[in-house]
């Protein structure tokens, strides 16, 4: 399976998130290089720090494998993480479609009127979609485009870049570890460190104006004028992020078996050919999962752009989920019901993204 | 030196490098530059004082003006070199500036005053890192304060999480029982809730159990990981049956096999998930925004954010405090890059 579609390192089994995907290629990496060398010394450490803790739950352990038996404590194992699953995950899809349904601005669901659709109804109001200015909800619209701008630009950006990346990374050159990593470290970053970063970088007098004012094309006041804040808004994300993506990118490129560039050698084949006939088509499966795995990141962008120009100037950076915040959480009237409409929205749209990946990487399993 | 390009650029074969070769390299320095150069122009400007902060067009180095006490004045005095005018040359002193002309003293001769244009003057700099931005931060703001609430609410996030995933992963990789099947479907489903569309209901939950604007309202919620869940039990799945069927024998408990066998068994798989939860807690930043809205509550990316609205001017300090955000990420990043770099190179390297 792994051989055929170049997909081993990248997406095994049942990955479905690219953290997980990203996060398995680690381990396979630790499991690889000290099969159990590494860990022996810091777990000594560890288990005697748990050892107390761990036989004081024991005992309580202890009674309930005899009362249940063994396979009734698998459920006693489950338990809080199943816990925590349905209060923090499942409870609350229930109460967004009821909150979506409700008005007013208390939290307390029994303080809320019902107002069946009116939320949705408000937020669909539109003379043309196309036209923000033209809806009753003018922001929501704003931000819906934002976002559907932001995702095509960043995601076709940062795939593209990533690709590159990867394949230049994966030539024989020297240093490749330290390569990858550089490219891999923006990723640590926080968000708002990374704002700042290019906040400090981009302001009026910062080092690129500077610079720009040296080679005589003049500098410019970047985040005053929206389309530019909109533009480095795409491009401190694609900085930010990158990383990540190159390395799944470059796991699935590693995962080719040699010897198909080999037969391609022996045939004379033309670098270029080799690249479109072998390389993209035995990619195609990783390059759908990275695609994906970035739509569904970047429909929910907000940290790292909110911190750098706070959604402006005006409400040219502003994004969905920021409108979400700013209606349920920063405003002065708290419109719960309102966020809850267009959070259901975007959940929509995050569940039809999900569906595709877990069937892509189920289909490249069983291929 | 040539010897030295050659060495660089010899290749197995002993073929020449290929013009491809050349633009490859090329592309990951530009990389190299990109990713790195804003970070250290964030540290290198963390240390410049206010003054030099203002420069413009701005140095890369920090420098600072020095100063001289001289006898009879409280202030230490700044020094300037002359450039031009009647003192070209000499080092002096300035006392006070009064439009375009400043009255200078001689250091070596405090009691006459001179009077020189200002344009006629350079100050002298010298490369100083301005520390004080640091420890002010520990001074002024509540930065430890801030470093504390960060810390703990990571240590403690990712302590649950690798307990409660574990133990559910444990189950699910080493169980047959009834409905494991659909508690697999459950934790795919939580894949498609991410916590960005539950805000609200998830604020109503962490309200209703008290612990809003507590740190355990940011703990608890993103306590249970689907990732986390498969992460490890894909990793579980590997150690065999065998060696819990023999600790079965000795009359071990089912809780022992789990903390005394599974957990060190799979210790790798734990290390990576426990570098992820790290990562994912100290940067989190829209839950915290809206659970904790008191500024004693603040997280370390809360208090930047806030800053950098209150703090316009006051970049210094903001530098600094961002500066000391990063780090416990590079440090993590260090030890992780030999983690990746060994990890993928013999794994896809070869």
């Amino acid at each position: 399976m792994a051989e055929t579609t170049g997909q081993g390192a990248a997406a095994p089994a049942p990955t479905p998130t690219g953290d997980t995907a990203a996060a398995v290629a680690l381990t396979k990496s630790a499991g690889a290089v000290s099969p159990r060398a590494l860990k022996a010394r810091g777990d000594g450490l560890a288990l005697r720090l748990i050892a107390p803790v761990m036989r004081l739950v024991e005992i309580p352990m202890l009674g309930l494998q005899r009362l249940l038996g063994i396979n009734l404590l698998a459920w006693v194992f489950l338990l809080p993480n199943l816990v925590l699953f349905g209060l923090f995950a499942f409870l609350p899809v229930v109460l967004n479609v009821v909150y979506a349904g409700t008005g007013g601005d208390n939290v307390l669901l029994a303080d809320r009127p019902y107002v069946g659709a009116r939320n949705f109804a408000l937020l669909t109001e539109c003379g043309s979609y196309l036209d923000p200015n033209t809806c009753r909800e003018d922001k929501f619209w704003r931000a819906v485009w934002n976002t559907a701008w932001f995702v095509t630009l960043q995601v076709g950006i940062m795939v593209g870049f990533s690709l590159l990346t990867a394949i230049v990374l994966n030539r024989d050159i020297r240093a490749r570890g330290f390569f990858r990593s550089v490219f891999f470290f923006p990723v640590l970053l926080s968000p708002v460190v990374v704002a700042l970063i290019w906040k400090w970088i981009l302001q009026r007098e910062g080092v690129l104006n500077a610079f720009l004012d040296w080679t005589g094309i003049g500098g410019y006041n970047w985040l005053v004028d929206a389309e530019w804040a909109f533009a480095w808004s795409v491009f401190l994300s694609v900085w930010a992020h990158m990383g990540f993506y190159t390395l799944i990118l470059l796991a699935g490129l590693q995962a080719i078996p040699r010897d198909v560039y080999e037969a391609a050698t022996m045939d004379r084949a033309s670098p270029w050919r080799v690249f479109r006939k072998i390389t993209l088509p035995l990619l195609a499966p990783t390059m759908l999962v990275v695609l994906v795995l970035a739509l569904i990141k970047g429909v929910q962008t907000f940290d790292e752009v909110y911190a750098f120009t706070g959604g402006g100037p005006g409400t040219a950076t502003t994004f969905i989920i920021q409108y979400i915040y700013e209606e349920g959480f920063a405003g002065a009237p708290r419109l719960f019901g309102l966020a809850a409409a267009a959070s259901l929205m975007v959940a929509g749209v995050l569940v039809v993204l999900t569906l595709v990946q877990l069937w892509v990487n189920r289909r490249n399993v069983d291929g | 030196m040539t010897r030295l390009l050659g060495f660089l650029t010899a290749t197995r074969g002993g073929a020449k490098l290929h013009w491809t070769d050349w633009a490859s390299y090329a592309y990951l320095c530009t990389g190299v530059f990109l990713m790195f150069f804003p970070v250290i122009w964030l540290v290198m400007s963390s240390f410049k004082t206010e003054a030099d902060l203002q420069r413009y067009p701005p140095t890369f180095l920090p420098y600072q003006q020095q100063t001289i006490m001289v006898e009879g004045y409280d202030d230490p005095l700044p020094l300037f070199e002359m450039t031009g005018g009647e003192y070209e040359g000499m080092i002096l002193a300035q006392l006070r500036r009064v439009g375009l002309q400043a009255q200078m003293i001689d250091p070596a001769n405090p009691g006459e005053r001179l009077r020189v244009g200002i344009e006629d003057r350079v100050p002298v700099e010298r490369f100083t890192l301005a520390t004080e931005n640091y420890t002010e931060l520990f001074g002024r703001f509540n930065f430890l304060l801030y470093f504390w609430n960060s810390t703990f609410i990571t240590v403690m996030a990712t302590l649950i999480m690798l307990l409660t995933n574990s133990m559910a992963a444990f189950a699910l990789s080493k169980y047959q029982f009834r409905g494991r099947t659909v508690v697999l479907l459950l934790v795919i489903g939580t894949l498609m809730i991410p916590q960005t569309v539950v805000l609200v209901p998830l604020f109503l939950i962490v309200t209703e159990l008290g612990m809003f604007n507590s740190l355990w309202g940011v703990i608890i919620p993103g306590a249970a990981t689907p990732t986390g869940v498969f992460l490890l039990r894909q990793y579980m799945l590997t150690i065999p049956d065998e060696i819990l069927d023999a600790a079965r024998m000795d009359k071990a408990s089912e809780w022992k096999i789990y903390w005394r066998i599974i957990l060190p068994l799979s210790a790798p798989a734990i290390a990576v998930l426990a570098i992820l939860a790290i990562m994912w807690r100290w940067n989190d930043f829209l839950w915290p925004l809206i659970v904790l809205t008191r500024s004693e509550n603040f997280t370390l990316q809360l208090a930047l954010n806030s800053f950098q609205g209150e703090l316009q001017t006051d970049w210094s300090s903001l530098l600094a405090m961002t500066v000391l955000t990063l780090l416990p990420i590079a440090m993590v990043f260090m030890f992780l890059q030999k983690y990746i770099a060994t990890g993928i190179a013999s794994t896809g390297g070869k």
